[in-house]
């Protein structure tokens, strides 16, 4: 199955030397780990022992990274990614897990659609958790077998590329995910309002003539979606959050207790409408990119905890579905190999967020709300690290990606730090 | 006075040396389309594509007869009649075309942005005839043409264009080579075809028609289309004339000679009534005219021409 691998299997393996973080159990030290059968077998200042070992002077080694919004396109649309190229893709950005969104063709709706993916995945270094659609193709009028799902594996569920439409098939999802222990995460977009929108609505949208998509369109579904999360009683996860609006709705939401947790993407952090002036594909996705009071927003939103989690969005598309005019090209940019990149630049070096945070946002938060084992870095605990270089510098090509799509904006961005690899389930990838 | 554009895609990035080029040089060939014979031999020997995927009469048909009367070989490409129904990118039929050794193109797209994309293509000089909302040059270049006749300079008149302002590619050219020129720009219309933060443009926004008409040197009037009826953006035609026609009532009213302009084609007894489009203050057949001449002088310009020569051989 897996024959371009790029991890390697151990039995044993010593890590000299690194600094480790793990805010969870409080440790902030240096110290040797000895990895053996897939755990950590000692955790000391000095460890002696005969296997393969590698030099973590200056390295920092974190539990492992998690993308909880990603694209693989399999099954159905492998000519943009497969399975097995979007986990390279992660192991290369330094994720030891994903969760996979079912707008897939066939849409992931059935406990087969489920065990597809994790026979795909199976054994594989990166542990793939798929979200299963919350209606029966995704088309909003009946619910999916989600106890069905749940019990092959699935750890959400959303009909991402679109919203759960009608707001009583929401409640009734809401109402009946609860007892399942899982769920549900929801595309805000109120499709009428964004009628044939291609690009943020405002300043730029008006100057470039391209139709307009409103910040109002995502606000409005967020704020009804929090209504019945809190007409209901269960927690709800917002995908992707953009705008101004919708970090105000969610942290007034928070402070009067409702279950509401969100995440947001790294292009939300550093590109607004201003950057679609080029008519660059690469720069449309949905939702669109906002102006720059809604960016500062979200990054305030961020260092507040109003919004938990940053996940790529990792949405490949071929040259076919970019390189055409920009209101006919498809939206969506592939992440996973930039996001850990893109925020220890801008973010953690430039001390807007501590290392810590980045942790909880990009590995402990994301298995809360999934309700996935946290990771921890202590001795008998299996061991899923994902180890730093923050000092690296380095320049995306985007001819090196792993993934089989090209679709980024931040080709040739100039980052400091990235992950130089990551170990999980026996086996290791680092980097070349 | 050298020409610096390698292409016309739009007035938000030209400077006005090469607007007043542009003018200056159109001038000049109106004079040329005023002889016996209106035809020059400057471009024999190169080739113009004319590609319209989108219909149109009055822009291609200009745009013909400049090229025509340039003495140029041209091509007609239109989507219909075209592979792009058998589902070829935009990439692929140019680079096509370009293959069989052209000089120039011409292209009238429904995507804002597609000519800057086709110039990204191909090393011919790209001249847009129209991309969705977003620019139509020459169309603003012809209204300034029209301006500069009949009122002789553009800067610091009142300028305002009513109507459809956020599917109007013919308005923001307007207001990006107007400001260039030094006009004040204003519009008018209802709410819903007004585009959000019009305002940063620099423009004025006129509640009404009244307001607009008070201060206004020029009205520019824009077509309404009833497909935006059916999109729920205003209720009826009726309601548009009473809200917005320009009634021969209403420019009675007007404190200064207004000069009424319509990019075409006009629906007579909507957004301009006949008394106005065939009246005194009306120049709509004028810029008609100033069309074929300013196509003339983008298509000469373009192809590397020095605009003193036809000026020196045309006065």
């Amino acid at each position: 199955m897996n024959n371009k691998r790029i991890d390697e299997d151990f039995d044993s393996l010593l890590l000299r030397k690194g600094h480790i973080i793990e805010p969870f159990s409080d440790i902030d030290e240096t110290a040797d780990i000895l990895i053996e059968n897939k755990k950590i077998k000692k955790i000391a200042k000095s460890i002696t022992h005969e296997c393969r070992t590698i030099d973590c002077q200056d390295k920092i080694i974190v539990p492992g990274l998690m993308d909880m919004h990603t694209h693989l396109r399999e099954p159905g649309q492998e000519y943009k990614e497969t399975i097995e190229t979007g986990t390279a893709a992660a192991m290369a950005g330094g994720f030891t897990a994903i969760a996979c969104m079912p707008n897939t063709n066939p849409v992931i709706d059935t406990r087969s659609d489920i065990e597809f993916i994790k026979k795909q995945s199976k054994d594989f270094l990166v542990d793939v958790h798929p979200i299963g659609a919350v209606t029966k193709g995704s088309e909003g009028e009946e619910l999916t077998e989600m106890g069905d799902m749940v019990d092959a594996g699935a750890v959400g569920f959303s009909d991402d590329g679109i919203p759960v439409k009608k707001a009583s098939i929401l409640r009734n999802s809401l109402e009946y995910s609860k007892f399942l222990n899982t769920r549900i995460i929801d595309h805000c977009e109120d499709l009428n309002l964004s009628g044939d929108g291609v690009m943020n609505e405002g300043y730029y949208s008006t100057l470039l003539g391209l139709s307009p998509l409103s910040s109002l369109s995502e606000d409005i579904m967020v704020m009804r979606d929090i209504l019945i999360a809190e007409y209901t009683k269960t927690p709800i996860h917002i995908a992707h959050v953009s705008t101004k609006g919708s970090v105000k709705i969610i942290e007034d939401a928070k402070s009067r207790g409702v279950p509401v947790t969100a995440e947001t993407c790294p292009h939300f952090l550093l590109l607004t409408d201003k950057d679609v002036s080029s008519f660059d594909t690469n720069k449309k996705m949905k939702p669109p990119l906002r102006t720059e009071e809604d960016k500062e927003a979200v990054i305030e939103g961020l260092k507040r905890g109003v919004i938990d989690v940053i996940a790529s969005d990792h949405a490949p598309h071929h040259s076919d579905e970019k390189d055409i005019e920009f209101d006919k090209a498809a939206f969506g940019i592939i992440g996973l190999e930039t996001v850990v990149g893109l925020i220890l630049t801008f973010f953690v070096d430039k001390k807007v967020f501590s290392l810590k945070d980045f942790i909880g946002m990009m590995s402990i938060r994301p298995r809360e709300i999934l309700n996935l084992p946290i990771i921890k870095i202590e001795e008998n605990h299996s061991a899923n690290l994902t180890i730093l270089d923050l000092n690296k510098k380095w320049k995306v090509d985007k001819s090196l990606f792993k993934s089989k799509s090209r679709n980024t904006p931040f080709h040739e961005w100039e980052l400091k730090g990235r992950s130089i690899g990551v170990i999980n389930n026996g086996k290791i990838y680092l980097e070349q | 006075m050298e020409f610096k554009s390698k292409h016309l895609l739009g007035l938000e990035n030209i400077s006005k040396s090469d607007i007043n080029i542009l003018l200056k040089t159109a001038f000049s060939f109106k004079k040329v389309l005023e002889r016996s014979i209106p035809k020059v031999p400057t471009l024999r020997g190169k080739t113009v594509v004319n590609l319209f995927f989108e219909p149109s009469t009055r822009t291609r048909f200009s745009f013909e007869l400049a090229e025509k009367r340039l003495s140029a070989d041209t091509v007609n490409f239109s989507a219909s009649s075209s592979s792009v129904l058998k589902g070829e990118t935009l990439k692929d039929t140019i680079r096509n075309i370009e293959s069989m050794k052209i000089d120039l193109v011409v292209m009238r797209h429904s995507s804002p942005g597609a000519s800057l994309y086709l110039s990204q293509c191909i090393n011919a000089a790209v001249i847009n005839a129209g991309d969705g909302a977003h620019e139509h040059p020459t169309q603003a270049l012809l209204d300034m043409m029209t301006i500069q006749e009949k009122l002789g300079s553009i800067e610091g008149l009142n300028i305002i264009i009513l109507g459809d302002i956020k599917h109007s590619r013919v308005c923001r050219s307007n207001i990006f080579g107007l400001q260039t020129m030094g006009a004040k720009v204003g519009v008018c219309g209802p709410g819903p075809l007004l585009p959000r933060d019009i305002e940063k443009m620099g423009v004025t926004v006129y509640p009404t028609v009244e307001d607009a008409i008070a201060e206004a040197d020029v009205l520019n009037i824009l077509r309404i289309q009833l497909e935006r009826q059916k999109g729920g953006l205003f209720p009826s035609l009726r309601e548009y004339r009473n809200l917005y026609g320009i009634t021969k009532e209403r420019i009675t009213q007007a404190p200064k000679k207004l000069l009424i302009m319509h990019p075409g084609p006009i629906n007579r007894g909507v957004e301009i009534d006949s008394e106005v489009a065939d009246g005194e203050h009306s120049v709509i057949l004028k810029q008609v005219t100033n069309g074929v001449a300013v196509r003339m002088a983008a298509l000469y310009l373009l192809s590397g021409k020095e605009a003193n020569k036809i000026i020196k051989e045309s006065s």
